[in-house]
């Protein structure tokens, strides 16, 4: 087997958190990977550190340190404003030289895939994808890491022996955000890289960007599937009345009646709210996986044999176009 | 100008819905689980005949994978491609997102590198999504990822894509060649075409190459060239829910439901 760069002799034991971030903000993924990644560097005694670039973002190192880092690298660049990946790319490869970190989590996201695909490749290593579980053999230092296929049918557990860094993207909303108690010693480092205008040839032409809606934060959650005939109104009535979000399973994404944000499941979104309603939702295990961290699963559907009955706390066989309305009434008169 | 030389990387993936785990063994069920086309890729096929119809060229479908799979790329080829390759060795058996992109991108160099490849998003078997990617690092070109529409300017070499961000769009630009990942379900791919699927199935040719003809460095392919190793596979359990019914008129269930939301919600 060809190996990689660097490898188990030459590592540094650590855990690398690369930061996304947003309109002058850290993305939710970064800080829930953080927040993992502080638990497995406490079980580990190893240092963990966030990995910035971008333009005039020494700011967002704080919220780093809050949720958990030791130590930001910070690469500052005007070529690093927008996001490229050949410029994140050379710039993340001339850091990860330098610092031969053992341990690397980038966010599941379609820049965080993009990067982690073509870093690992240059830095000839493997790369487990979209992460739902992480841990690290406390004797061996190697990371194991959950991940499903199939649809969120199966899991399997992956890890690497000999290549490093051991690189992973974590699916966002799968671990938890939590502010670190103990004190960090909270290290801005500046690494040296170079980075030349021609090595940029991605060019933005243009960039609408809107309100969007996160529904991995939401905590009540009402999701319409084919039953409801893309009547999303009646469910943004409800979801109105008990303060949540309306989501979707794919089917009504794909015929244009809401939102692609608004998916749920193994290709969009995974949410832990308190509570689902599932709307003539029949249960494919690919939406599933999406609510399966909901505290409280309610369902309806008018065939009693739909799976998504299998998922439910509470069951009811009827015509969701029926119940839907009477129980909105029902909120008002309570009100 | 030379004719455009577009690439569709093809894979064939079980059912979702049929797969089974065998516990003990810890191996995925195959047997009497029927295979397709990774539905993703229909999309990125179609991106790529939409560019043939707009600015000509040529269509060839590139897949990884035991001899049977040369039915899937007959299929492709009466949907409307040109050319079918199928690369299939033993060696390649076991490949990880590494050990995958070298030897997709390997085919494509020896090809002649290619102007424009697509790829689905991601497989509906191992979804990792990287594989884009990692063909563009091991070409050394660019990539457009998740886009949703393609247009290209011949004159200037560029391709400009847009894809979907939150709450909006963008629009991007990158010199050709290079490497595209279609956003699954963003067009509908089109049907056989009846005509060439008699020439599809019975005078086209599935070139088939092994790791010899396609000069491959054995230290990067199949289970060989691959640094995960899987070490456990199982089901996933499905969470415990309390499969409590609550039946009645309509009437009488949204007076029941509402109570119990006002008891879940209490303490939000």
């Amino acid at each position: 087997m060809a190996s990689s760069f660097y490898g188990v002799e030459d590592q540094v034991q650590a855990i690398w958190v690369y930061l996304e971030h947003r309109d002058g903000s850290l993305e939710n993924v970064s800080l829930e990977m953080l927040s993992e990644g502080r638990v497995l560097a406490d079980q580990m005694g190893w240092p963990l550190v966030a990995l910035l670039l971008g333009h005039s973002v020494e700011n967002l190192c704080q919220d780093a340190f809050i949720y958990g880092a030791d130590q930001v690298w910070l690469a500052e660049h005007k070529l690093l404003e927008n996001f490229t990946i050949e410029g994140y790319t050379s710039a993340i490869y001339q850091i990860f030289l330098q610092s031969k970190p053992s341990v690397v989590f980038l966010g599941a996201t379609h820049d965080g895939r993009d990067l982690a695909g073509r870093l690992a490749v240059r830095l000839r290593t493997g790369l487990n994808a979209d992460c739902t579980g992480l841990r690290i053999d406390p004797d061996t230092g190697v990371l194991i890491c959950e991940v499903s296929g199939f649809g969120g049918g199966v899991l399997a557990l992956i890890e690497m022996q000999t290549h490093r860094p051991q690189m992973a993207t974590v699916r966002p909303g799968v671990f938890s955000m939590r502010q670190t108690t103990s004190t960090p010693s909270k290290t801005i480092i500046r690494p040296t890289f170079t980075i030349e205008p021609e090595d940029i040839y991605t060019k933005y032409i243009e960039r609408i960007e809107g309100d969007y809606v996160d529904l991995t934060g939401s905590t009540v959650l009402i999701a319409g599937g084919r039953g409801i005939d893309g009547d999303f109104q009646m469910l943004d009535a409800l979801a109105q009345l008990l303060n949540g979000e309306i989501g979707a399973t794919r089917p009504p994404v794909d015929d244009g009646y809401i939102e692609r944000e608004r998916q749920i499941g193994q290709t969009g979104v995974v949410c832990s709210p308190r509570l689902t309603i599932c709307c003539g939702i029949s249960g494919a295990f690919h939406f599933v996986v999406g609510i399966e961290k909901a505290d409280t699963v309610i369902a309806i559907n008018k065939d009693p044999k739909a799976p998504i009955f299998d998922h439910a706390d509470y069951c009811i066989v009827g015509d969701v176009k029926q119940i839907v309305p009477k129980l909105i009434d029902a909120l008002k008169t309570k009100v | 100008m030379p004719e455009l030389n577009i690439f569709v990387c093809m894979k064939v993936v079980p059912k979702s819905e049929e797969i089974r785990v065998n516990t003990e063994t810890m191996a995925i069920i195959r047997e009497g689980v029927r295979s397709e086309i990774n539905p993703p890729d229909m999309n990125a096929l179609e991106m790529a005949l939409s560019l043939k119809d707009r600015y000509g060229g040529q269509v060839s479908l590139l897949s990884m994978g035991p001899a049977s799979f040369e039915f899937y790329l007959r299929v492709g080829l009466s949907v409307g491609a040109d050319r079918a390759y199928l690369l299939s060795d033993p060696q390649f058996a076991g490949a990880d997102t590494l050990a995958t992109t070298y030897t997709l991108a390997q085919a494509i160099i020896k090809l002649g590198g290619g102007d424009i490849i697509l790829c689905g998003d991601e497989s509906a078997d191992g979804a990792t999504g990287q594989v884009p990617a990692g063909v563009a690092e091991w070409l050394d070109i660019g990539q457009l990822s998740m886009l949703t529409n393609l247009e290209l300017d011949l004159t200037r070499r560029v391709g400009r894509g847009r894809r979907d961000i939150k709450g909006g769009y963008e629009i991007l630009e990158v010199p050709i060649p290079f490497v595209v990942s279609v956003q699954t379900a963003c067009n509908e791919p089109r049907f056989i075409d009846f005509e060439r699927k008699s020439w599809a199935f019975t005078e086209a040719q599935v070139i088939t190459w092994n790791a010899a003809d396609l000069e491959a460095d054995i230290e990067y392919i199949g289970l060989r060239g691959s640094p995960t190793v899987v070490t456990g596979l199982a089901e996933a359990a499905d969470r415990d829910r309390q499969h409590e019914y609550i039946d009645g008129t309509p009437q009488e269930i949204a007076l029941k439901l509402a109570g119990l939301l006002e008891d879940i919600l209490e303490s939000v």
